[in-house]
């Protein structure tokens, strides 16, 4: 991390308005003409819990959450359980101050709610302070917020605090709040932010962080979006018109925005009995002929097997969302973990028949989400995008012309009642909606409610009309052209114009290294600010982010292996799954891949990434982090 | 002009549409119940005049599945349970589709019975067939949900120690708006049951007795049977729920002791699904499928959507 770059985490307990605070402040900064990106930490619970969120401001490109943190606004978790120091869960009033305090930088800056938090719960702060040359500014928030207000709006009081100790211009953060409030509350929160800033502008300085200058700002318009809001975007640009769906974190995200969104577009969302059925229903409008999707996080995705094999038979087209979070079953609801990747690629019996993608950034997760749709309408195969709880909720900014694009509402492969007029019919009466010469593998459908389109549909194997078939012939037919479908789609991947996968530094693209990072999803920026980091400390690297998990592109990764001597395989799982799934796509890179693995509830952090390459990969370094785990490499 | 014009064609309709022209053999044993649901299907969609390129059948798994097979029409036989989210869906993007559902007493009272609860619940306007053998027939005769208490199988070879299902009170409960009975035994009665619950605006449930000669020899033929609406026993209203409870407990009861009440039991005229959800503007006026087919159709953009993110 340079020192010109801000991470101002704000912590409270659940329930204590962070989310939107962090929003409208990061909305600010971006305004103001900074880069933005935020990280959200949060408890599966409604009320109280330790909650924070970083956001992290600078003029250059941010790809990721930081290395710790430089600023801290403690509100205190005005929700907390019993608050003692021997209570099951430690005192949590305290904790938005206490909690990971380690991660604070030295020179870091602490404003804390005087108003919640006394001397007897801070015992050892100001020694801390001392050491690591934090400086501490506690203010009684919820106590000017009572006096000019309402207690709630002590968050207002902490910005206003913020604003005091950055130099900050109230100006983007008064815009932003006439903008969402009116009436007494919009004078009211004025007014605090005003008196805030200025009782703790009084005082006497000792710290040296200012807010960074955005220098010349941003060239164009930005727009600060989240990874689901990119997705539920990519959809609607497909002209996707309906959603099923089943509430679970983190993916309720992107069932809320097409919630929100559809009926105002003539769509229709639907929140069902169970994840069995969203998927299901998914299907039946797809089959009726609109464009359909469902999605849910790994467990809700396990009821989803059944459903999703039936669309692979079937062929009927079917985007899915799956929204990663750490498991195995209940796991940590609210925590990131990319440990769905071999659920989402083999889920459901059979030979799987499907496209995955992982797209690394908000930008990549609307394009990929795109290609998922005309993958999934164009070869009528299910696609899906795997993504997780970070990228899902992170912020960045982008440029709004990502999403100043033409829709694509084309149904795909389907025939229009005069074409099907023509089309081959069996003498039984039936279109034959799955012959076998059809182009890609793929056979044009009819739509229901069209005339001489009638045909069959069934999870069994079948013939070209539809009928049941266990003839070995026609299921020899039948298996080829499904599994000749994904060989095709490789093939459109690898023709497009961009490729899904990131080579970087981009003008790495064609030079040897002597060291790769290689990752997927959520964690590509984090990966390339690694590759930063481990540049400026002279190692000869660059890095690879896969999106395209199958079918797999295997030219581009066997071309980014053989430029590099090592790899080192960076993934939020215990078990190794995206190496693993290399190894197996490509047989002989098992004596080159090692592996960096998370799984304790927090994404990485760039130079926690650097710091173990050295310790590991190099044999220099520190000792290793108990955060992370080394794999070493052990051939095919 | 509608990309489906099978759709609302006024015609007169022969009975042998919807069969194939090529029949495929069917799989079901001689003397099998399944026989008569099809042909009333075929005779209701008949006397409705129906075009087979309008309707959308779709079936779950067992012999009741097989269905969609001998039914000429658009079909989806799918998995085991599922047929209902499948199908409501299906009437959500098209709700100008006919669409039917059929499954078996596993299929609909077992595997599925979540989404049985719920699609009546939410009153889709659409026919759901249970063909009830009270017996798994696919998979060679083990004890279903609606065998009676102490039925012996493979499965339950000590007897079933479980009360079966009540379908008929269930189905009240859960908010079907059309409930009736019907045999496979009584082709006249289950065909006119068939078109009232065509005609029906909402959620039909019919549940239809299917003997099975071949796992379920114990049980009856349903015959004879009895018609609630004939017997003077039962003077009922078919809009009022707690009569309408009474007789379908009666007739609950009375199977098990081999006493066979058919008949229409409930009826009430609550708005369906499609209109509920238009009425609080989350459902288009024109069928959604129609809009894909509509060149001129100036399609939203998340580009609108903007401002919200500046």
């Amino acid at each position: 991390m340079t020192n010109d770059e801000l991470l101002w985490r704000i912590a409270g307990g659940s329930g204590d308005g962070i989310d939107s605070t962090s929003k409208n402040f990061a909305k600010a900064l971006m305004r103001s003409g900074l880069n933005i990106f935020t990280h959200r930490h949060y408890p599966s619970r409604i009320r109280g819990g330790h909650t924070y969120v970083e956001v992290r401001a600078a003029p250059h490109e941010v790809k990721s959450r930081g290395d710790g943190y430089n600023f801290l606004l403690a509100l205190g978790d005005s929700f907390a359980r019993n608050p003692q120091e021997d209570a099951y869960y430690g005192n949590e009033e305290v904790k938005p101050l206490t909690e990971n305090l380690d991660e604070l930088r030295e020179g870091g800056v602490i404003v804390y709610d005087e108003g919640l938090l006394g001397d007897d719960d801070l015992a050892d702060l100001n020694e801390r302070a001392d050491e690591n040359d934090w400086h501490v500014y506690p203010l009684d928030l919820r106590g000017l917020a009572r006096e000019h207000g309402r207690e709630v709006m002590r968050n207002t009081a902490g910005v206003g605090a913020t604003a005091a100790l950055l130099g900050m211009d109230l100006a983007p953060i008064e815009e932003l709040m006439e903008e969402r409030m009116s009436g007494e509350i919009l004078e009211q929160n004025l007014e605090i932010l005003e008196i805030a800033k200025s009782e703790v502008e009084s005082r006497e300085f000792t710290h040296d962080i200012r807010m960074p200058d955005p220098g010349a700002g941003h060239d164009e318009q930005q727009v600060l979006v989240s990874g689901s809001t990119a997705i539920a975007y990519g959809s609607i640009d497909e002209g996707c018109r309906f959603i099923s769906g089943y509430p679970m974190t983190p993916w309720t995200d992107v069932f809320t925005i097409m919630s929100q969104n559809l009926p105002e577009f003539g769509g229709i969302a639907e929140q069902v009995e169970d994840e069995i059925a969203a998927a299901a229903l998914a299907i039946g409008a797809s089959h009726a002929g609109a464009k359909a999707m469902s999605g849910s996080s790994g467990g809700g995705f396990a009821l989803m097997s059944e459903p999703l094999g039936l669309a692979e038979i079937a062929e009927t087209p079917l985007v899915l969302v799956e929204a990663m979070r750490a498991g195995p079953s209940t796991g940590m609801p609210t925590k990131p973990e990319q440990g769905d990747l071999e659920h989402v690629l083999y889920t459901s019996q059979g030979d799987s028949n499907r496209v995955v993608f992982a797209p690394g950034t908000a930008e990549e997760a609307y394009e990929q989400t795109r290609w998922a749709f005309q993958i999934a309408y164009d070869y009528h195969i299910p696609a899906i995008v795997l993504y997780d709880q970070k990228l899902g909720g992170e912020l960045k900014n982008v440029d709004e012309s990502v999403f100043d694009r033409e829709p694509n509402p084309s149904l795909g492969s389907v025939l229009t009642e005069s074409e099907l007029e023509d089309a081959p019919h069996h003498a039984s009466g039936k279109f034959e909606r799955y012959r076998y010469d059809g182009e890609g593998g793929v056979s044009p459908r009819s739509i229901p409610g069209q005339e001489n389109g009638r045909f069959l549909v069934t999870g069994n194997e079948h013939n070209p009309s539809g009928h049941i078939s266990e003839d070995p012939d026609n299921r020899i037919a039948q298996m080829d052209r499904r599994m000749e479908k994904l060989t095709s789609i490789r093939a459109t991947l690898d023709d497009a114009e961009t490729s899904n996968q990131t080579v970087y530094p981009p003008e790495a693209v064609d030079e040897d290294r002597t060291y790769g990072l290689m990752t997927f999803g959520s964690q590509q920026g984090t990966v390339e600010e690694a590759v930063d980091v481990l540049s400026e400390s002279g190692y000869s690297v660059k890095a690879l982010g896969v999106s395209d998990l199958l079918p797999y592109p295997e030219a581009e990764v066997r071309a980014f292996l053989d430029s590099v001597d090592h790899c080192l395989v960076v993934e939020m799982n215990a078990s190794a799954q995206l190496r693993g799934l290399t190894q197996k796509e490509l047989g002989d890179v098992g004596s080159k891949l090692s592996s960096l693995l998370k799984y304790n509830g927090n994404p990485f952090e760039p130079e926690e990434i650097a710091a173990e390459f050295e310790t590991h990969v190099e044999g220099g370094g520190d000792e290793p982090s108990k955060n992370t785990k080394f794999v070493p490499a052990a051939g095919d | 002009m509608s990309a489906f014009s099978a759709i609302g064609e006024d015609r007169d309709v022969d009975q042998n549409e919807f069969t194939p022209g090529i029949e495929p053999q069917a799989t079901w044993c001689p003397g099998c119940g399944d026989f008569g649901v099809l042909k009333a299907l075929k005779g209701a969609m008949t006397e409705l005049g129906k075009n087979p390129d309008e309707v959308l059948l779709v079936t779950g798994i067992g012999c009741s599945g097989k269905l969609s097979s001998y039914f000429d029409s658009y079909g989806y036989h799918s998995i085991h349970g599922r047929s209902l989210p499948i199908s409501r869906a299906a009437k959500l993007a098209n709700p100008e589709l006919e669409v039917v559902a059929a499954g078996g007493d596993g299929d609909g009272y077992g595997i599925g019975g979540n989404h049985f609860m719920h699609s009546a619940r939410e009153n889709h306007d659409m026919v759901y067939i249970v063909f009830n053998n009270e017996i798994f027939g696919l998979t060679k005769g083990q004890t279903s949900p609606t065998s009676p208490k102490g039925h012996k199988s493979k499965t339950q070879p000590h007897g079933s120690a479980k009360d079966p299902i009540r379908p008929l009170s269930m189905s009240l409960s859960a908010g079907s708006s059309y409930i009736a009975r019907t045999a496979a035994v009584n082709p006249r009665q289950a065909k006119e049951i068939l078109v009232e619950a065509f005609e029906h605006d909402g959620f039909a449930h019919i549940d239809f007795l299917t003997q099975c000669p071949t796992w379920n020899k114990d049980a009856k033929q349903y015959v004879p049977y009895t018609d609630v609406q004939d017997a003077d026993e039962f003077d009922f209203n078919l809009g009022n729920r707690r009569d309408a409870g009474d007789v379908m407990y009666e007739a609950e009861t009375r199977l098990a002791d081999g006493e066979v009440l058919t008949g229409r039991f409930y009826q009430d005229d609550r708005p369906s699904y499609d209109q509920e959800k238009k009425r609080t503007g989350e459902m288009p006026e024109q069928p959604l499928a129609e809009r894909y087919f509509d060149d001129d159709y100036e399609w939203e953009r998340s580009a609108d959507l903007m401002h919200r993110h500046r």
